[in-house]
């Protein structure tokens, strides 16, 4: 531990157990617990379908969204849940259009260079709210970066009802939605629409990354959304299972980020991604150790092509 | 800045060139702008916009680990956005390198770039100067007005040797990248030509963090290449036009911040960009709407320039 004392004035003292009282004693702690909490199982479940459909750089920009929207709901003194999920909206059926004129036929992709256009130009616009707003640069870093002080409990009670409607349209959709990833043509054919479900997901998405970012702040939203899902899919091929070890591990790497965050002076986005990158680390390695001990068949250096 | 604005542009453009960083900003802006356009081209023709993303993400992290540690800030980020073109060009190929192995590094990567910001804003760094904070901004949002003389030189000898590799490279990269496999078989080094391209990139994306910040790398790689690729099918044509279009919207952006002071270059940068694109976007989908069998006919004129 490098710094051992945190926000609330606290020294770690290495019991485990009063330690956590100690965390527990603080009513902004709980609640950044619950918000945590929360905030976890909502970016797993969507991060586990948008790793699924390999929309990671949608599911990037999305999450970088809510930059410019928190950043323009402060400019124009509305309440900031207008401005994030107004921008991650309007992004989001965006990028859905963009993927529907790229299947024109055009040589590009044009839906990643699109992506990429609404992306910069988001953050740009981001900025020029910062600036025309007028030095609150301390604040800029919590938008960007992510601050677990302050969490109200109208805040927790708020994302708590998100997260159970955005989960409950994915419960809905979910065996279409799994189905229409793995195999859009059969699904199409069978009379699942696809289209409106891709449109449909990338809304949940925004709506979950507006959401997680009240926490991680604006840049990393995407760690919570990838690293977990990453992980868990790295383990298992099974679909219910990964997606349940995704929800565990999104849970344990924001306690424990939340935790040590806590006892430290550094930021808690940092210990989130670097907890995050450490659980898809240890799955790659993991999963290539069972696949050396398990794939005779496999020559050491394919494996180590790999 | 307003101050000495004017009602007739030619006038006002005068006052304005008449400033020392204004005319230092154009000069580096048209040439870091002039080959993000280029390198862009190839990034989206190539599919890498998400590595391009992930780049700018690397360069905050590179150029705060630079100041953290109180080196010069460009090494860090030339430094880190070169090593990271060439792990991505590494594990690139061969397919196993997926957007959410990207996605994994870089969102790991930008939480150490917290992590040093936290250091660089808090710890021994702040000691040394009161405005340790703007910084991080300024790495990632740009500050194209505040580089000095010595900054602007170093900054265009680099973009003029990323353009000249980049024209050098053009005709066998664009045969790689269209036509992988026939490139290969008539010996192009398509290998050797990724890994080098990505280093171009990350050379231009330390670039291009000099002039609009680390966030705001995507916009100029992107809007321009794509625009061009719209208009036209014609590999060489798209290639000029999208460094056209991104010096464009350098210019027109630069115009724009000078003629109203309160607006950050690096906004009206991205937001000509984008209207560059957008307008793209509308003039092709009339077009194509008008005589619906132009698509597949410019994709077989495109394979035809290819052979």
């Amino acid at each position: 531990m490098v710094a051992a004392s945190g926000p609330g004035g606290a020294a770690l003292s290495w019991n485990v157990a009063s330690d956590l009282r100690q965390v527990l004693a603080f009513h902004f702690m709980v609640n950044a617990l619950r918000a945590g909490t929360i905030v976890a199982v909502a970016a797993a479940v969507i991060g586990w379908f948008m790793v699924l459909r390999r929309q990671s750089f949608a599911g990037h920009t999305l999450a970088v969204v809510a930059f410019p929207g928190a950043a323009g709901a402060i400019w124009l003194g509305v309440p900031a849940a207008f401005g994030y999920f107004g921008f991650s909206i309007a992004a989001a059926l965006t990028i859905a259009a963009a993927g529907g004129i790229s299947r024109g036929g055009e040589g590009f992709t044009e839906e990643s260079a699109v992506t990429g256009t609404v992306q910069a130009f988001a953050l740009a616009c981001g900025f020029l709210f910062v600036t025309l707003y007028g030095g609150f640069l301390g604040g800029l870093t919590d938008l960007l970066f992510g601050t677990f002080l302050g969490i109200t409990d109208t805040q927790v009670l708020s994302l708590l009802v998100l997260t159970i409607v955005a989960l409950a349209l994915l419960a809905i959709t979910g065996r279409s939605l799994f189905f229409a990833t793995i195999d859009p043509a059969v699904a199409a054919a069978r009379g699942v629409p696809v289209a409106v479900l891709s449109v449909l997901f990338l809304v949940v998405l925004a709506v979950a990354a507006a959401e997680v970012s009240q926490i991680t702040g604006a840049l990393l939203v995407f760690a919570l959304l990838v690293m977990p899902a990453a992980a868990a899919q790295q383990l298992t091929a099974r679909p219910s299972l990964s997606l349940a070890i995704t929800v565990v591990i999104a849970l344990a790497v924001t306690w424990l980020g939340l935790g040590v965050a806590y006892f430290s002076v550094y930021p808690v986005g940092f210990f989130v991604t670097t907890f995050g990158f450490t659980a898809y680390v240890a799955a790659v390695i993991v999963r290539r150790g069972v696949d050396r001990l398990g794939g005779h068949t496999k020559s050491p250096s394919l494996v180590v092509a790999q | 800045m307003s101050l000495v604005s004017s009602a007739n542009p030619i006038v006002g453009i005068g006052h304005m060139l008449a400033l020392p960083f204004e005319v230092r900003a154009y000069i580096v802006g048209s040439l870091i702008a002039a080959a993000a356009g280029l390198v862009g081209y190839f990034v989206v023709l190539r599919r890498q916009v998400f590595t391009g993303d992930a780049l700018s993400h690397v360069a905050f992290t590179g150029a705060l680990a630079a100041l953290a540690l109180g080196i010069d800030l460009r090494i860090g980020l030339f430094g880190a956005c070169v090593l990271f073109g060439i792990v991505m060009a590494a594990l690139g190929p061969s397919g196993r390198a997926d957007d959410v192995v990207i996605g994994s590094v870089f969102s790991w990567v930008l939480g150490l770039g917290v992590f040093f910001l936290t250091i660089y804003t808090t710890g021994a760094g702040a000691t040394r100067g009161g405005t340790n904070g703007n910084s991080g901004v300024a790495v990632l949002f740009g500050s194209i007005f505040g580089l000095t003389a010595a900054q602007t030189t170093s900054a265009a000898i680099i973009a003029v040797g990323v353009i000249v590799s980049l024209v050098a490279m053009a005709r066998p990269l664009l045969f790689a990248s269209i036509d992988p496999a026939v490139a290969a078989a008539r010996g192009v080094p398509a290998r050797l030509l990724g890994v080098g391209f990505l280093v171009l990139v990350g050379v231009t994306a330390g670039e291009a963090t000099q002039a609009v910040g680390a966030l705001l790398i995507l916009g100029l790689l992107a809007a321009p290449a794509a625009a061009a690729q719209r208009l036209t099918a014609r590999p060489y044509r798209a290639l000029w036009l999208s460094a056209a279009f991104a010096v464009a919207s350098v210019w027109a952006g630069l115009g724009i911040a000078y003629a109203d002071s309160r607006i950050a270059p690096s906004f009206s940068i991205m937001a000509v960009a984008t209207a560059i694109y957008a307008a793209a976007i509308a003039a092709t989908s009339i077009g194509s709407h008008r005589r619906t069998a132009a698509p597949r006919v410019r994709s077989a004129d495109r394979s035809q320039v290819a052979a």
